[in-house]
């Protein structure tokens, strides 16, 4: 444990290891850092900081395959982890299931919130990959679109789930 | 000419998917919320905590000792580079930071910049302000004769010629007072045989683009590039210029995605504070607000409204008259166009001979207030459509019946004088009785003795903003393809695609293989704003007289090189001609600024108000919980005439996205304040409508209608779906549970206040 040499004499920096969308990385992290300042450090912006309070989603990713708000993620916390961002998805730019379902049924207009969105409907799809409209609403209830786009994103993650790959590695679709 | 064949005619009312969706589901689309440059410094705005006073010492000595600190700076400091530091669209009464007084709780007092935004942040913590507090005034209806005065004399921009005469006037939180007359209301209210008068309240609340305001500014030799999360980089440009005393042409605005706008982003907002900072340090300055300081930049005007009208034996409207007073808060913004632009549409789509408003633009010591999403309507048809529907259920008339004795019909003079033509006001009435299917009368009935069944419907309607300017280009590649450059900034409304379309449309090519160049006002000519659902129509004119004058100047280069006028030919083929290899390029240029008649000063009377009316409305059924208060709507159905639609799909999105954000504006958000403080400044304590907020059912139904004026036959829609939202769903609770809510928003404890007085009316306690 280092003081910070650049600001607050009062932060404890340390050095992390984290698999980020697959490759691993390494980075020096002040206490008082969350994973967004971590990622957009790193030049990803997909997971934005929004409301700074949990609130808003628009920062979500996911962390061991669990979604979580980056705004309230210390980054240090992720060491040893396996990050997922939205940054993530497009493998050679082809984009994955999730996003085409939400192009095709135009879930979005400002785009902002869409990353959180995104990677949400992912982690609702692995455990319900089937999910009904009251499911849908409530999974996604912590995911705020100021836009509304919300009709179509229901529909999106309805498209979003009769065009998922199949698990077992079959393609799907859109995969 | 023609490059996709099968493709040709088939761009215009086509649903294009969003040109930019693949880079916004990828996360990878730009905002200025991602923007970072080399040596970029951080600024945390240290704010006003009192509501009105006197500014007695600012001491900013510990914050500009702590370590990490760069610079801080005082409305002093930004007087050394600009003399007169106030802007504002309509007045100039917003100062860059805070010099000698404060306005309201939250005006900006000083500035620290710092490497690391999280030491800028403590930073700011460590300033200390003294004041000599003064009286200070909130409410719109008080501040029209109070003591206490926001600003010691009114500085009209001059930009607008119609607040000229405002110059100078002191002792007075009156920034516009706006009238009109029309037939003899005296007389009406003399024939009527019923009078009805109510006095209707809409509260102050907040845009809260999720991507909260933001600016960087980055210092040049002599010049400044601005790059901002703005609805209007042309008016920026022009701003900035003109506080610095610099030609245009030294500012440079960039514009790229927004994270929404609704109208807060609009005409000059961080920017001139990231410009006198970026300028006083030497340094690219990013002024990038959290959520909670969202609630102190910008906000939608609270309103009181009173309502009068005349009624004969038949259920006719013989006068009526409007009494609106909107509360500005402590900067005027655009809050006098609000009054006027707005208030001439005061009395409603209604057929009635003899009329009169008074609008007034109050200052007050709150948040400022401007444009969001309506200009003004929603907080009027709220009013004018809650009037109507208590007048009609008094004469045992039924409410669309007596809309339809009462409505604007086809080119029928509206209140200014200005005929209603392409309004398809009864063609939006029909519509929403059909959906509802009103007369037939299937009124659901709830098996639950605790619930009650409601519907309601309401209708409303908007001029445009009028008279603004457009500009385009459209700049053909030697190989054929097409950049289109214009200022119009798309906030998610989808207008890159629409535009891209008209484009597609004359040049014969795909929308999708049109390059949208976004605003840069280097290369992007004028643009009024993207505002006030305008750019459908002025901007989508400019391109197409853009993409006419490429077409033509295409078609003399081909006769130039010899082709007849029957040859087939490719726009590559003619550069290879004329220039011998793949160079050169070709651009055209479209100018709008439709026909517009200066209303008569005395009367408000003008025979061309605006160039197109928008027409909207919304019908609701809801199921009330009688023990509670608590409501569901169970059906929205949203129906607007918006001429021919360019992009039917993007369209609609619109719509159920507008009338979501009002929906929440009728149901919940409401700013709180306390002696001028917002107490619920952020989105833990201010809600904003999430996804189970959503109604059971939402449809969208566009009516057949054509804009013969517009382009290719299509208006505005960005606002549209706001207009009846808040109405409909009060009319539907007076006819679920018999109670009228008279003041926004609609909440349960108020819906059950409500029926607990009225029990206890009932049974005379
Ligand atoms: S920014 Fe993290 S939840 Fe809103
Ligand atoms: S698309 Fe704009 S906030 Fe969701």
């Amino acid at each position: 444990m280092v003081c910070n040499d650049m600001n607050d004499k009062a932060a404890v920096v340390r050095r992390i290891r984290f698999r980020l969308n697959g490759r691993q990385r390494e980075a020096q992290v002040a206490s008082h850092e969350n994973l967004v300042d971590l990622l957009v450090r790193l030049d990803l912006f997909g997971a934005r900081e929004s409301c700074g309070q949990g609130l808003c989603g628009c920062c979500t990713v996911l962390v061991d395959d669990i979604a979580v708000s980056g705004c309230l993620t210390l980054a240090q916390l992720v060491d040893g982890c396996e990050v997922h961002t939205v940054e993530g998805l497009a493998e050679k730019g082809k984009l994955d299931f999730v996003q085409q379902a939400f192009i095709d049924e135009g879930a979005f207009q400002c785009g902002f919130c869409t990353p959180g969105f995104v990677m949400m409907t992912h982690e609702l799809l692995k455990r319900i990959p089937e999910p009904s409209e009251p499911e849908i609403r409530e999974y996604l209830s912590g995911n705020l679109c100021r836009c509304a786009a919300y009709p179509e994103i229901i529909r999106a993650v309805q498209t979003a789930a009769r065009n998922r790959p199949d698990p077992a590695g079959v393609a799907g679709e859109h995969a | 000419m023609n490059i996709r064949p099968e493709l040709t005619n088939h761009q215009i009312g086509r649903s294009v998917p969003r040109l930019e969706g693949p880079e916004k589901v990828s996360g990878r689309a730009s905002y200025v919320h991602n923007l970072k440059l080399p040596g970029m410094l951080y600024a945390k705005i240290f704010r006003s905590t009192v509501a009105h006073g006197r500014i007695l010492s600012i001491d900013v000595s510990a914050a500009r000792m702590m370590e990490g600190v760069e610079h801080v700076f005082t409305g002093e400091d930004v007087k050394t580079i600009v003399p007169n530091p106030y802007f504002g669209p309509a007045f100039h009464d917003q100062p860059v930071l805070a010099i000698d007084k404060v306005h309201f709780v939250g005006e900006p007092v000083a500035v620290v910049l710092a490497r690391d935004p999280y030491v800028a942040a403590e930073a700011a913590q460590l300033i200390t302000a003294e004041y000599e507090e003064l009286p200070a005034v909130f409410d719109e209806v008080e501040a029209m004769h109070s003591k206490a005065v926001v600003h010691e004399e009114l500085k009209p921009a001059g930009t607008f010629p119609d607040l000229k005469h405002l110059a100078g006037r002191k002792d007075t939180n009156i920034a516009l007072d706006y009238h009109l007359r029309r037939g003899d209301p005296v007389a009406g209210f003399a024939q009527a045989v019923h009078v009805f008068e109510h006095e209707f309240r809409t509260q102050q609340v907040m845009h809260v683009p999720l991507e909260p305001m933001v600016t960087l500014a980055e210092p040049h030799h002599n010049t400044i590039i601005i790059h901002t999360a703005s609805q209007s980089p042309s008016f920026v440009r022009i701003e900035i210029a003109r506080l610095l005393g610099w030609p245009e042409n030294r500012v440079q605005v960039k514009v790229p995605h927004l994270g929404g706008g609704f109208g807060a982003k609009l005409y000059i907002k961080l920017e001139a504070l990231a410009a006198c900072a970026a300028l006083l340090a030497g340094a690219p300055v990013k002024v990038m607000l959290p959520m909670e300081e969202q609630f102190y930049t910008i906000t939608k005007h609270a309103s009181t409204f009173r309502i009068k009208s005349g009624v004969d034996h038949e259920g006719r409207l013989l006068a009526r008259h409007c009494e609106v007073y909107w509360n500005g808060g402590a900067f005027a913004d655009i809050g006098p166009r609000v009054t006027q632009k707005s208030g001439f549409t005061a009395p409603g789509p209604y057929d009635i001979d003899n009329v009169s408003i008074d609008s007034y633009a109050l200052y007050t010591n709150r948040p400022p207030a401007g444009a969001l999403r309506g200009f003004g309507i929603p907080q009027l048809v709220w009013a004018y459509e809650s009037h109507t529907d208590i007048i009609a259920h008094e004469l045992g008339i039924d409410p669309i019946e007596f809309r339809r004795r009462n409505i604007l019909r086809d080119d029928r003079p509206q209140a200014t004088g200005t005929p209603m033509t392409d309004a398809a006001v009864d063609a939006v009435l029909e519509k929403i009785a059909e959906c509802m299917q009103w007369e037939s009368g299937s009124r659901r009935k709830s098996d639950d003795p605790t619930k009650r069944f409601g519907r309601g419907m309401a209708i409303g309607f908007k001029a445009s903003i009028s008279p603004t300017t457009s500009v385009a280009v459209v700049n053909v590649a030697a190989d054929g393809s097409v950049v289109l450059q214009l200022s119009t900034v798309d906030m998610g409304q989808g207008s890159d695609t629409a535009m891209a379309q008209i484009v597609a449309e004359i040049l014969e090519v795909a929308a999708e293989d049109v390059r949208i160049v976004h605003p840069d006002t280097d290369v992007t000519p004028y643009d009024m704003a993207t505002l006030g659902s305008r750019s459908t129509f002025h901007m989508g004119h400019a391109v197409r007289l853009a993409a006419e004058d490429a077409k033509r100047k295409l078609e003399e280069l081909a006769h130039a090189m010899g082709f007849t006028d029957h040859a087939v030919w490719q726009p590559r083929d003619l550069f290879r001609r004329k220039y011998g290899m793949q160079a050169g390029n070709v651009i055209g240029v479209g100018t709008f600024i439709p026909e517009y008649r200066s209303p008569d000063p005395e009367n408000g009377q003008s025979d061309k108000v605006t160039p197109f009316w928008m027409i909207g409305g919304t019908g609701v059924e809801l199921e009330v919980d009688v023990e509670t208060g608590h409501f569901r709507i169970l059906r929205m159905i949203n129906v607007a005439d918006l001429g021919t639609p360019l992009n039917p799909r993007i369209v609609e999105t619109q719509l159920s996205g507008a009338s979501m954000m009002q929906l929440g504006f009728t149901m919940f958000e409401e700013m709180r304040l306390d002696a001028g403080q917002v107490t619920n400044a952020s989105l833990a304590d201010y809600k904003i409508p999430g996804i189970q907020d959503v109604p059971d059912a939402i449809e969208n139904e566009i009516v057949a209608a054509h804009q013969s004026n517009g382009p290719f036959g299509a208006k505005g829609v960005g606002e549209t779906a706001t207009f009846g939202v808040s109405p409909a769903i009060a009319n539907a609770l007076f006819d679920a549970v018999g109670v009228r809510l008279t003041q926004l928003p609609l909440t349960p404890e108020a819906v059950f206040m409500a029926m607990r007085a009225k029990e206890g009316a009932a049974s005379g306690v």
